[in-house]
């Protein structure tokens, strides 16, 4: 597996195919980044939440952090939208030094946190208004500007109720409305779409690439594979707060040449799995075989990364029966980027 | 000009979400009405030899009392609030857009100070029909004081709550601090009736200083030295809590 250089600025080409210029047009910048939470108490073991990651995002993309739980996703957030000093590291944010002026920094961006802001007996129309003024603008014209958001985000249904009676999905667009009131040209996004039902997902990425539309550059967190995949431009694998893999969803998947197989050993029915020996007596087998070029075994499966998969399963279907192991099925596809995560840290994202 | 902006834009917000709760501010009144009524007998009779002969003079006494120990109280409990907004997640959204961090614990402390002297202005009226007498001029001094005794609580409480960070612990904290500093304050029984070594002790308690400065001023004795000394100590350990306070906020938040 080559490894790709962590600052994008080496690379090039976008997305789109466009050249990119030079560094001027990178909105977000970090080096080294670093948080180790101390805990409370004597007893407390200190937390490595963060142990220096190094990203750059361009204007006008969405770019995504992908990560399992706990792996310092919204702690590398909260550092750069100020809510937390680093302990190492630097960062600027639309030419504003993070840790020199935090006040500049907090003029050109927005926070979705990854938890609800607002009192849950305020209405989410006052709360909208006094968003609104936090960021300068006067009573009046935070009326106005909360009732444009109330009719342009869809919220006119509940906007006048007490927030305690929304619903987990109203909740949530009422405080991605809150976040971009003010039309940041940095907005961060902490696991916008977490615990959304799929219609409600789609209409969140439909948000999410409207503001991008009109010129928002957008950092967002996720563990869902599909949403880094589908809605981000590039993206950044972070693991333990470290960040193992960096590229677009396609270079990342290309990286890993060819295609997967899945060798599964038990039916989905069978209680228990497949036992240790069987797994480890079959990863033995196949890692032996010349045109395998990688072996990971998952839960009671193995994957193998080949090069075509046509050529591979009938070869790999007669080494297995040749040491008496017989397989209850195989399955092959392209690599997701799960497999990309799997490649880098030896584990699954999936459950 | 724009921390006062913030602080004030703060207040009102704290302000509106508190007035959805009217049955909170209600509830708030009932202990110190009933302490106002069944309390104040007692006192009267357990200071009669010391020149309280009327009702009137027993609420004299009694008032400013119970406006420091509703103050000291009322305060120390604003930690909770502040911990619940921190728990909504209320405060890091405002604290990541351009709004002074100070004036957000400000807006936030001044809104409570508001409350209680709403609670003080109360009791006032309940315990004119007993006989209270006191100027006009006197009294809204009188409230001045009190509002920085609830100043202080309040900042107290607030940088306990962001040194713990737990409701419990806070309200153990509450409990062991409040009682002690409410007795050596003299608000149920005047330290002058205490031992000499409890007055000595209470020296070191800015609330005695306050409840002295609040006695003489609704017993109208507006040009006694305890006036000024009381608002001398009280602007000090304001000063002091209120710069602790804003500094855990700053830092422990951040
Ligand atoms: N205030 C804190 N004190 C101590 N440890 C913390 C604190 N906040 C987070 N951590 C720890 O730091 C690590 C990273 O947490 P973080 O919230 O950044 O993860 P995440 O990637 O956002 O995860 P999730 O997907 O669950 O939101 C975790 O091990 C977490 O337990
Ligand atoms: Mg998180």
């Amino acid at each position: 597996m080559t490894s790709r250089p962590l600052l994008p600025v080496h690379d090039a080409v976008v997305a789109g195919g466009v050249v990119a210029p030079a560094r001027r047009d990178l909105v977000i910048e970090a080096v080294g980044l670093r948080k180790t939470y101390r805990g409370r108490g004597r007893k407390a073991k200190p937390v490595a939440a963060v142990r220096g990651v190094d990203f750059a995002v361009r204007a006008g993309e969405i770019f995504g952090f992908l990560g399992p739980n706990g792996a310092g996703k919204s702690t590398t957030l909260h550092m750069l939208a100020t809510l937390i000093r680093p302990d190492g590291g630097s960062a600027v944010i639309g030419g504003a030094d993070l840790v020199r002026s935090p006040a500049r920094v907090r003029e050109v961006i927005g926070l979705v946190a990854q938890r609800s802001g607002t009192y849950d007996d305020a209405t989410g129309r006052q709360e909208l208004a006094v968003q609104a003024q936090m960021h300068g603008m006067g009573k009046a014209q935070a009326r106005g500007v909360a009732d444009a958001t109330v009719a342009s985000f869809g919220l006119a249904e509940f906007a006048d109720r007490r927030i305690k009676t929304y619903s987990g999905g109203q909740r949530r667009r009422l405080d991605f409305a809150i976040g971009v009131i003010h039309r940041p040209s940095v907005m961060f996004l902490d696991e916008p779409t977490a615990g959304l039902d799929p219609p409600s997902r789609a209409e969140m990425w439909q948000e999410v690439r409207r503001l991008r539309d009109n010129g928002m550059t957008i950092f967002l967190t996720t563990h869902y594979l599909d949403e880094a995949d589908a809605l981000c431009d590039r993206i950044s694998i972070i693991d333990k707060g470290l960040i193992v893999a960096e590229g677009t969803p396609s270079q990342l998947k290309r990286d890993i040449a060819g295609d997967v197989v899945t060798v599964h050993l038990s039916g989905p029915g069978s209680a228990g799995g497949a036992d240790e020996s069987l797994l480890a007596a079959t990863i033995a087998v196949l890692t032996g075989l010349d045109f395998v070029h990688g072996v990971e075994g998952v839960d009671t499966a193995v994957r193998l990364y080949v090069d075509s998969a046509a050529t591979a399963i009938p070869l790999t279907i007669s080494a297995l029966v040749r040491a008496g192991i017989e397989p209850v099925s195989i399955e092959f596809r392209r690599p997701s980027l799960d497999d990309v995560f799997l490649a880098k840290t030896g584990r699954t994202l999936r459950d | 000009m724009k921390l006062l902006r913030d602080t004030w834009l703060i207040f009102r917000y704290e302000a509106v979400v508190m007035a959805r709760n009217p049955g909170l501010i209600a509830l708030t009144l009932a202990q110190p009405i009933t302490y106002l009524v069944l309390f104040a007998p007692f006192l009267k009779i357990a200071m009669a030899g010391r020149g309280v002969a009327t009702y009137g003079d027993a609420y004299a006494i009694y008032v400013p009392g119970l406006f420091v120990s509703m103050g000291l109280f009322g305060g120390l409990f604003a930690g909770y609030g502040l911990l619940n907004a921190v728990r909504q997640g209320v405060v890091d959204r405002c604290r990541v857009t351009p709004v002074s961090r100070t004036g957000l614990l400000l807006g936030r402390a001044l809104m409570h100070v508001a409350l209680l002297e709403f609670q003080a202005t109360m009791i006032t009226i309940a315990a004119l029909p007993f006989g209270l007498r006191v100027g006009l001029g006197e009294l809204l001094v009188a409230y001045a004081l009190l509002s920085l005794v609830i100043l202080l609580s309040i900042s107290i409480s607030y940088g306990i709550a962001l040194v713990v960070r737990n409701e419990n612990s806070l309200g153990i904290l509450i409990n062991t601090v409040g009682q002690p500093v409410s007795l050596l304050a003299g608000v149920l029984i005047p330290l002058s009736l205490a031992p000499l070594w409890v007055q000595n002790v209470a020296l070191w308690n800015p609330f005695a200083w306050a409840t002295e400065g609040l006695r003489a001023l609704l017993t109208g004795h507006f040009a006694t030295s305890a006036v000024w000394q009381g608002w001398l100590v009280m602007v000090v350990a304001c000063a002091l809590a209120v710069w602790w306070s804003i500094r855990q906020f700053n830092r422990e938040v951040s």
